[in-house]
């Protein structure tokens, strides 16, 4: 599957980017040879292989539920581009 | 019938439900922060639950054993492997960029839960489980709605709670299905103590997805486009939602003529105040989620015997207690479905009375009657009810033994309830004192002796003449039963010369 620019612009939507028409292509040009990069994984022969969901020989690894101590509200909201002391101010969602 | 539609008109409704709820756990599922609801806002937070960079998630045991449960209980299948994984999408109260959810291999699928209408308005239905699989919340967006163009406010305390999301098969034919599926459901989790199942705090949400089949001109069959309704506060509502846009597709349809085939899934929310759907914005498709596997959470292994343990420790199920009350304490379908409905503290109060008083049917109507009634209309949950099992189980003993008049037990009942007597406080309130036979038979010849006339009406075949000698009875004793004195009445009536 050859990636299409239009593929491109509509994965830039998704990730909330805005691209200039030159950017656009650049980043398609950039994102076939990423790909066909990784294509070359295609090659191996995987029948009978079970697929591999983590990389760590690792399961269950849990916590008991039990508080922790967590964040002051100040503290919280202190990376926020605009907070009220309460809450998190972001711009409007749209309505519904 | 009634307003709400039973009859199933030119169309067949196909429902599926979606429903999402908080396990009852201290602390979120990947971090130690407090689940507590009504907590002042951000104040529930930590670096992992607001995705600060550095930061690693670790799953709560008690959730996933709550979870676990659950899925047992609905009959799933319970795969040796399961993982968690990403699901992306981007919103204010979201603030890593993506849920931990679980996409390809959930904890559980293909169970299913039984619905019964002890009305016999629909047939006993087994209604299939696609899968149920736990994820976390997102955080509370508040939106200025006068304006629309104020900031919106955020509050990510809720961000990162456990949730079991439980979707059904398309297998729900009616509103009413519906409904009765959500009550079911809701007792199953109530009974396994995994959720406090609170919709107005959110514990438990509802989505559904409804289109409806019918026949087209050729005499093949046609689907609507699937809507999916959001925003429905109570189970009420969820049925009277899915009424309405049932009636809404089927106008549309024969407006528009537009099949499942033309239009995708839209997503439409109810307005409770108007009693109305409204469009929202279109779901976006499934694969723009871009699911893939969380790194940062190790996949859970949980064996047969694992499960098996699981099984053994649920105990009864609701369906398996109204059974059991119907044999146990010989009651009727619609009488054991009543108490079993009110949950697990209700049902151990009535066997509780039952015991106490001998008598299951008995003890059933003044549970399910008078306990109820005052319940459903004062409000208030059975542990604080002021009369005991204990002491309605006596009051309704004397009424069968005789020892209290049951001309008289509401009166009783309603002493004990509103000034919280014991029965033999309540009967000296009243100054109720039962008679026995001789004296009852003393008292009516006595009235005999005085009022000749009445005599002599009844025996030249006036029978309604003897009427009048109960409420004398009463003017001499309040504690006369009136049944007792007209047959005592009657039969020394007869026995005179």
């Amino acid at each position: 599957m050859a990636l299409e620019r239009e593929d491109v612009r509509r994965i830039a939507e998704l990730a909330r980017l805005e691209l200039s028409s030159d950017e656009l292509a650049t980043l398609t040009s950039e994102l076939i040879q990423i790909v066909d990069y990784v294509q070359q994984l295609r090659s191996i022969k995987t029948e009978g292989v079970v697929p591999l969901a983590h990389a760590l020989d690792l399961a269950n690894v849990f916590r008991d539920d039990c508080l922790a101590p967590g964040l002051p509200r100040e503290a919280a909201l202190s990376n926020a581009p605009k907070h009220d002391g309460a809450y998190f101010l972001v711009p409007a969602v749209l309505g519904e | 019938m009634n307003s709400e539609r039973s009859d199933p008109g030119p169309y067949a409704i196909v429902i599926g439900l979606e429903v999402h709820v908080q396990l009852k756990t201290a602390s979120k599922l990947f971090c130690g922060c407090s689940t507590q609801f009504g907590a002042e806002p951000n104040t529930q937070t930590c670096p992992v639950c607001l995705g600060l960079p550095g930061s690693l998630p670790v799953m709560n045991r008690r959730a996933f054993e709550l979870a676990l449960r659950t899925a047992v209980a609905l009959q799933c299948q319970i795969p040796e492997y399961t993982k968690w994984d990403r699901k992306n999408y981007f919103y204010p109260d979201l603030p890593k960029g993506y849920q931990i959810s679980q996409f390809d291999l959930p904890m559980s699928h293909s169970g299913w839960l039984e619905i019964a209408d002890p009305k016999g308005e629909f047939p006993v239905r087994s209604i299939r489980i696609r899968r149920a699989h736990l994820e976390e919340d997102a955080g509370k967006s508040l939106h200025d709605e006068a304006s629309g163009k104020a900031d919106s406010r955020i509050d990510l305390n809720r961000t990162g709670t456990p949730l079991l999301e439980i979707v059904s098969e398309p297998d729900l034919r009616s509103p009413r299905e519906a409904r009765a599926y959500l009550n079911e459901l809701k007792l199953l989790l109530e009974y396994l103590e995994v959720s406090d199942c609170n919709m107005q705090e959110g514990s438990l949400r509802v989505d559904a997805n409804i289109n409806l089949h019918l026949a087209d001109a050729a005499g093949g069959m046609v689907a609507t486009p699937i809507v999916e309704v959001k925003n429905m506060n109570s189970f009420r509502a969820v049925e009277r939602a899915l009424a309405y846009e049932a009636e809404r597709q089927f106008a549309a349809w024969r407006e528009t003529g537009r099949t499942i085939a033309e239009v995708p899934k839209s997503t439409r929310g109810w307005d409770d105040q108007r009693q109305a759907t409204f469009a929202q914005r279109q779901k976006e498709e499934s694969s723009d989620y871009r699911y893939f596997p969380d790194p940062d959470l190790v996949p859970v292994t949980v064996s047969v015997s694992a499960v098996d343990a699981v099984r053994a420790a649920l105990g009864e199920l609701p369906a398996a207690t109204r059974q059991r009350l119907e044999s146990a304490y010989r009651l009727n379908a619609y009488d054991a479905d009543v108490i079993v409905n009110q949950g697990r503290q209700f049902i151990a109060y009535f066997e509780q009375v039952a015991q106490r008083c001998g008598d299951g049917k008995l003890a059933s109507n003044w549970v399910t009657q008078e306990v109820l009634r005052i319940l459903n209309s004062a409000g208030g949950t059975i542990d604080r009810f002021p009369i005991s099992a204990d002491g309605l189980g006596e009051l309704i003993e004397g009424v069968r033994g005789g020892q209290v008049p049951s001309s008289r037990s509401k009166e009783l009942f309603g002493a004990m309830f509103s000034e919280g007597l014991s029965l033999a406080a309540a009967l000296r309130k009243l100054g109720i004192q039962a008679l026995d036979a001789g004296a009852l038979e003393q008292l009516c010849r006595q009235l005999l002796t005085e009022n000749p006339r009445i005599v002599a009406d009844v025996k030249s075949g006036k029978a309604q003449a003897a009427g009048a000698l109960v409420g004398l009875a009463k003017k001499k004793n309040a504690n006369v039963n009136p049944a007792e004195v007209r047959e005592i009445c009657a039969r020394l009536i007869a026995e005179m010369p």
